[in-house]
């Protein structure tokens, strides 16, 4: 590989904003044929490394060779027509139109009449889809898609173009493990045609899966590449974050109290059916299962969202109807959602008025919203789950995934909740501030919480479960301690494999 | 994590002077005005131009909550006409104190109808109020048999009610003092109430709020009930101003209240702005409007700068949010 010449090269890129420099003369080069992974925590650079490929912006220094020749890619158009083609974490798909129309956006083929020419159209998006292995057709309304179907349609429209170099920005952060499978090998394929690939995620695991060589930014800065084979998780997150994580596991029980929160034969039409666990404080009860098994079904009801259709919910012995987000709180139960910028935070509002949203009716001194209270407390969560933000009036939109991640934590814990819910908490975050929130979770358990973590990624419900809950299209397969729990069973437990025999 | 801490005092620091642009912008038309025509800084002419800012400005305060919270009021106009009819028309038939309270609460439930459709049914508040924009100019029409109305002009200068549009105190006129009264106590509600926090969370992420407990369709019926509340004093201190009414006496109103409101810098996305700058955006609407007529142009010019300015500031606003004047995307 190192007798070729690289695709795609770049050297001494540096972007600066007023004030910052994002990009310190970075080198990136990328050879035919190879997935290169792009690492670094949030505020690394990797976004704004790909925003330049991407012909968004413009580097301040440092130049761009593709085929060893420069180019200058002024907007997302030239750098498509070199080769180069971004696949959004957010994708850009006009719901409303059709597969087809939506692949070859923009360059319809056309007759010569100049109208739009839909069988040489539909021809040849059929074909691709087919290469794809898609199970959809190009008349297909893409609002009708799935999310990793949708992404199949963005592969599908890079394929349009000769691509040279595919750039996927955290492709499987919304994909169930079959779907990922899938994805992969896709990417081998393209592989395999010689298409190369940059792939960029927090998913240490898939990394290794999927990539040839690994290159790490830090602080705006190149910090090396690295082979996959020759490499550890270690060695990566080193360089990543210039220190190792503290992955060790405070398996050490907090005392387990009385039972909180019982949930007995629920069920939410066909979103899920007779569902029934109990949780004690002091300890994490984790949800694992697919996407669409019910679990954040489930924490919605649970958090006044949704109507349960049966079944009942007593909260420290007594039944409890739950009709809105509002009575919940009341009752003490607290849900950091699953999405954190679109449920969980207003972006455009402060560090302070996030945390104490939840409760700023009690926090009067007169008519007004006491500044000191207000301060005191998130002062208090600032310290206890270590925030870093320049101050409490930084709108939480600047802070990194990883703190807007604690401030929606924080913004629960204020509220001394009886049952806190945490629906992926740790989505889209480095693996820095990943095993922080891993540890903190085992702390408030330790404290006397009673918690329930909601998550599709294994190794974080194994880190941090005292018991195991397994869903299956709606249904409670099977419950684990965990000292039974493993990677095999659980597996076997969400897939519906092994008929599920309660524990 | 130096670079990162940096990037966002940056950040803070390009805000502070994107935020208070409009200020800055304030005075420098005050200054260039002053310069142009030696009568503007005048302080009859200032006190003429607030006055007549005024009625605008009462109904802005209303519209900048409706707008906070992520929508738009777009029948305050045609409110205005309906409210300014009832209330000098009845002020003959049943006096000055009943006129007022049966106007409010009829303009009250017009405003309740519009925040039951939006708030509570969650349609579209662009759809509902030029909808009500219509209808409500309807419903004038048929309360006055579409024949203009006046206090009878016997009674014109001895009514109390004249109080509101012609009286002074300690020399300031009325409709200055209701104007600035009024926006000082809704710029506290909003700025400093819990009640104002939860305008501000819904304009800025309607999930988030009923994520955090806010009962998102109060807050939005509430914003349309103070909307109208605004719009019922604007209509007083008219109908007291000129004693009379014809039935399209607020149309367009709705529009230059709208402009007040964007030029001041409250962001049509919701979630942010404040009654401080709808007040400037008021006063500045109207020293341009003043200021060009003193320098000559004829009045449909102010039209048209108005337009440019309301332009200017909307695309300031805009490019403050992404760091450029033009779209980065080809």
């Amino acid at each position: 590989m190192s007798e070729a010449q690289p695709v795609l090269r770049l050297e001494g890129i540096v972007k600066t904003f007023p004030g910052v420099r994002a990009l310190d003369g970075v080198d990136f080069s990328v050879f035919p044929g190879e997935v290169h992974a792009l690492m670094g925590e949030n505020g690394a650079g990797k976004s704004t490394l790909m925003k330049v490929l991407a012909g968004m912006y413009q580097p301040n220094e440092g130049r761009i060779m593709i085929d060893g020749k420069p180019v200058v890619m002024r907007n997302p158009i030239e750098a498509k027509q070199n080769g180069v083609i971004l696949i959004h974490q957010e994708l850009s798909l006009a719901e409303q139109m059709t597969v087809a129309e939506n692949v070859f956006l923009g360059e319809l083929p056309r007759t010569s009449w100049g109208f739009v020419d839909w069988k040489v159209l539909e021809e040849r998006v059929g074909a691709i889809l087919t290469k794809l292995n898609c199970d959809f057709g190009p008349r297909t309304n893409v609002g009708t898609l799935s999310i990793a179907k949708k992404q199949m349609v963005e592969i599908a429209r890079a394929l349009t173009h000769q691509a040279k170099v595919v750039v996927f920005d955290e492709p499987t952060a919304s994909l169930t493990d079959a779907e990922k499978v899938v994805l992969f090998d896709i990417i081998n394929d393209l592989k395999s045609d010689g298409v190369s690939i940059v792939y960029i995620s927090h998913r240490m695991e898939e990394i290794f899966t999927i990539s040839d060589r690994i290159t790490v930014l830090r602080d705006g800065s190149y910090r090396g590449t690295l082979v996959a084979t020759d490499t550890t998780e270690d060695e990566v997150t080193q360089l990543m974050i210039g220190r190792s994580l503290d992955y060790s596991r405070n398996v050490e029980k907090g005392e387990i109290g009385d039972i909180t929160l019982e949930v007995s034969g629920l069920s939410c039409g066909k979103l899920y059916q007779d569902v029934s666990f109990s949780l004690r404080a002091g300890e994490v009860v984790g949800f694992y299962g697919l996407v669409g098994a019910g679990r954040t079904e489930i924490a919605e009801t649970l958090f006044g969202l949704r109507e349960p259709s049966g079944g009942t919910i007593r909260l420290g012995g007594e039944d409890v109807t739950i009709g809105s987000p509002a009575e919940a709180i009341a009752q003490g139960i607290s849900l950091v959602p699953e999405s954190r910028k679109e449920q969980g935070l207003v972006l455009g509002m402060n560090c302070r008025d996030n945390i104490t949203l939840p409760q700023v009716d009690d926090m009067t001194a007169g008519p007004f919203v006491s500044n000191g209270a207000e301060i005191a407390i998130y002062d208090m969560y600032r310290d206890r789950l270590d925030i870093k933000a320049p101050s409490w009036r930084s709108e939480v939109g600047n802070l990194s995934g990883g703190n807007q991640q604690k401030i929606v934590i924080g913004k629960w814990l204020a509220m001394k909740p009886r049952v806190l819910i945490v629906d992926e908490p740790t989505r889209g975050i480095d693996v820095g501030s990943k095993a922080e929130i891993h540890n903190l979770i085992r702390e408030l358990a330790h404290s006397g919480y009673a918690v329930i973590v909601i998550s599709s990624e294994m190794p974080e419900i194994l880190r941090v479960s005292d018991r195991v809950i397994a869903m299956y299209q709606g249904r409670i397969m099977r419950e684990f301690t965990a000292d039974e729990v493993n990677e095999d069973n659980l597996v076997q437990a969400i897939s519906g494999i092994g008929n599920g025999k309660a524990a | 994590m130096t670079g990162f801490v940096e990037r966002i005092r940056q950040g803070e620091a390009k805000g502070l002077i994107a935020r208070n642009g409009i200020f800055i912008a304030f005075i420098a038309f005050m200054i260039a005005f002053g310069i142009g025509s030696d009568k503007f800084l005048s302080f009859n002419n200032l006190e003429s131009v607030v006055r007549s800012s005024a009625m605008i400005g009462v109904m802005a305060l209303g519209v900048t909550i409706v707008v906070i919270s992520g929508n738009l009021d777009l029948s305050v106009g045609s409110m205005l006409s309906f409210g300014t009819v009832m209330v000098v028309d009845l002020h003959d038939k049943i006096g000055p104190g009943p006129a007022i309270l049966v106007m409010m609460v009829c303009v009250l439930l017009l405003g309740a109808v519009n925040g039951f459709l939006i708030g509570f049914v969650r349609l579209n508040s662009l759809i509902v109020t030029l909808g009500m924009l219509s209808a409500i100019q309807g419903l004038t029409l048929i309360y006055s048999g579409g024949k203009n109305v006046d206090v009878n002009p016997s009674t014109q200068d001895t009514t109390w009610f004249r109080v509101f549009g012609r009286g002074e105190v300690a020399g300031i006129d009325m409709p200055i003092i209701i104007f600035f009264v009024l926006a000082i106590i809704i710029g506290f509600v909003i700025a400093f109430t819990p009640y104002g926090r939860r305008v501000y969370a819904v304009g800025g992420n309607p999930t988030a709020a009923v994520f955090s407990g806010i009962r998102r369709n109060r807050v939005v019926f509430s914003t349309y009930l103070i909307s109208a509340f605004c719009v019922g004093i604007a209509a007083i201190i008219l109908g007291s101003r000129v004693m009379g009414s014809q039935n399209n006496v607020g149309q367009g109103y709705e529009l230059l209240v709208l402009a007040s409101v964007i030029l001041g810098g409250t962001s049509l996305l919701g979630g942010s702005g404040s009654i401080l700058k709808t007040v400037i955006g008021v006063l500045i609407l109207g020293f341009i409007q003043n200021g060009l007529l003193l320098l000559g142009y004829p009045y449909f010019a102010q039209w048209i700068v108005t337009w440019v300015v309301i332009i200017l500031a909307v695309w300031l606003d805009v490019a403050a949010k992404r760091g450029r004047l033009l779209s980065p995307i080809a």
